[in-house]
């Protein structure tokens, strides 16, 4: 299991350079919030004229996204070529529990003492663009602590690291495409995309398809975060709609009594293009179509 | 049956280190075990300079062109090859894996490994395929890349280097970019332009 030998691999890691390039800050003023939130806000504003002119409603990030600094240079300027998927491409590599074991998905029990913070426990469901389950396949996660710092060398950010939490989970999704982790709530934490930016609390999520086509990494957000029309990173999803998928939902059917708050988060992966047999179409748990 | 509306990607950010990376990820069989070869490069940005926080996702068919389902990825045992890994750059931006010289996936087809991109910075993965140099006549025919003008044909063909292994630079923006796909064809992905008005 990877919790084990982190501490000590961070320890020996080479030198590496900052959280974020402090390029920015040096040549002009100190950029504040203000003048990222007034950037999001035009973009916003004309992603919502462009809708209200006729233009279908955008999905996925943009990958320009400048009020993320971060990105300006790592987005690709030409369009995305169209590909037509080889066969190769609508599979996807195979995982299964000799990949994982059933406790990592528990990240309140990986070391000797509880963690601090809000136990919680989010789970969900795995599904393609019609609506089947992904079974058996893997999901990884990963994130700050209760106080908002990374047990990452990176992150210099002065909270308290905790040494019962290492904040890395992964599971293998059932035959209905579930998964579930139980976890403590993370924290929100500063960045230096500009001057006072807080990340609003996330879990990185990393999922795989039933086809490499629907490989994805995202984050889940918890609802009503006050941060998120602050966020670059959850902004530069222009379109609140798809924004919204990215926000668990509190679901106390999920909550497990004096023990932990249940947040219930479902992932759509993009459309399936494989000619599907009826087995694999229906999992093993069946369909009522 | 309707489609759902697809859950959006997010960057996968400056802290996945402790978390994706795991032993011998990027080892789809043992350095130095016959047939094995190493597929190597540099990933840059717009300045072209080296991205030192970049993690890529190789898939692939066995050197016979066999599709692999076989589990085992994460926990190697060092004979079973399963077709996919994962390689962190290093601090100068260069990944390594080591894997197998791809097979055709049907007779006359040209072989080559399908490739995802994750960096901090990059708002979504990008997928690509890199392929082997050999065999011109089934380059020519590939769909792909002769669908593409020949300067951005030869961004996705790998060089093959002396040792057998083969060398792959990315270049995730500027005159030289890499061709990245889009396997969609629903529009939601033509967002390279970003902020623009609509076409």
């Amino acid at each position: 299991m990877p919790q084990d030998h982190t501490a000590q691999a961070l320890e020996t890691e080479e030198l590496v350079p900052p959280a974020e390039p402090h390029a920015a800050h040096d040549t002009k003023k100190v950029e504040t919030q203000a003048d990222l939130s007034a950037e999001i806000q035009a973009i916003g504003n004309r992603y919502a004229q462009a809708v209200k002119d006729g233009k279908g409603p955008e999905t996925m990030p943009r990958l320009d996204y400048a009020p993320y600094r971060s990105s300006i240079l790592r987005h690709p300027t030409k369009s995305l070529h169209h590909a037509d998927p080889e066969t190769i491409e609508l599979y996807s590599p195979a995982f299964g529990h000799q990949d994982v074991h059933a406790l990592e998905s528990d990240l309140t029990i990986q070391h000797n003492g509880e963690p601090q913070g809000e136990r919680i426990i989010v789970a969900g469901r795995v599904l393609d663009g019609d609506g089947r389950p992904v079974a058996g396949q893997l999901v990884e996660i990963w994130q700050a602590n209760a106080s908002g710092r990374y047990i990452h060398k990176r992150d210099q950010h002065p909270a308290p690291l905790d040494p019962n939490f290492t904040g890395v989970g992964r599971c293998i999704t059932g035959a209905d495409g579930s998964y579930s982790f139980t976890t403590i709530k993370p924290g929100a934490y500063p960045w230096k995309n500009h001057l006072n930016a807080w990340r609003p609390a996330h879990i990185h999520f990393s999922m795989f398809g039933s086809e490499f086509t629907q490989r994805i990494v995202t984050q889940m957000y918890f609802p009503g975060d006050q941060l998120f029309p602050l966020d670059p990173i959850y902004q530069s999803i222009v379109d609140q709609d798809a924004r919204d998928r990215l926000v668990a939902q509190y679901d106390h059917e999920l909550t497990s009594p004096e023990w932990a708050l249940g947040y219930k988060w479902d992932i759509i992966l993009t459309g399936s293009k494989r000619t599907w047999t009826e087995n694999e179409a229906y999992g093993d748990a069946g369909d009522e179509e | 049956m309707s489609k759902l509306a697809p859950t959006p990607g997010q960057t996968v950010g400056p802290f996945y280190g402790y978390a994706l990376p795991f032993n011998m990820d990027n080892e789809l069989l043992a350095p130095g075990s016959p047939g094995s070869i190493r597929l190597q490069g540099t990933v840059y940005d717009g300045a072209g300079n080296t991205i030192p926080d970049a993690i890529l996702e190789i898939w692939q068919p066995d050197s016979e062109g066999n599709i692999v389902q076989r589990t085992g990825s994460l926990v190697r045992d060092g004979y079973t090859f399963t077709g996919w890994g994962r390689g962190a750059v290093g601090n100068s931006g260069v990944y390594t894996f080591t894997t197998v010289n791809p097979g055709p996936l049907k007779a006359g087809a040209a072989p080559f490994i399908s490739v995802a991109v994750f960096a901090r910075g990059l708002m979504n993965r990008l997928f690509t395929r890199v392929y082997l140099p050999e065999n011109e006549e089934a380059l020519a025919n590939d769909p792909l890349l002769s669908s593409l003008d020949p300067e951005r044909r030869k961004t996705l063909i790998a060089r093959r280097d002396p040792d057998g292994g083969l060398t792959w630079d990315i270049r995730l923006q500027g005159g030289d970019e890499t061709v990245f796909l889009d396997f969609q064809q629903d529009g939601s992905l033509d967002l390279a332009s970003g902020d623009q008005a609509t076409p």
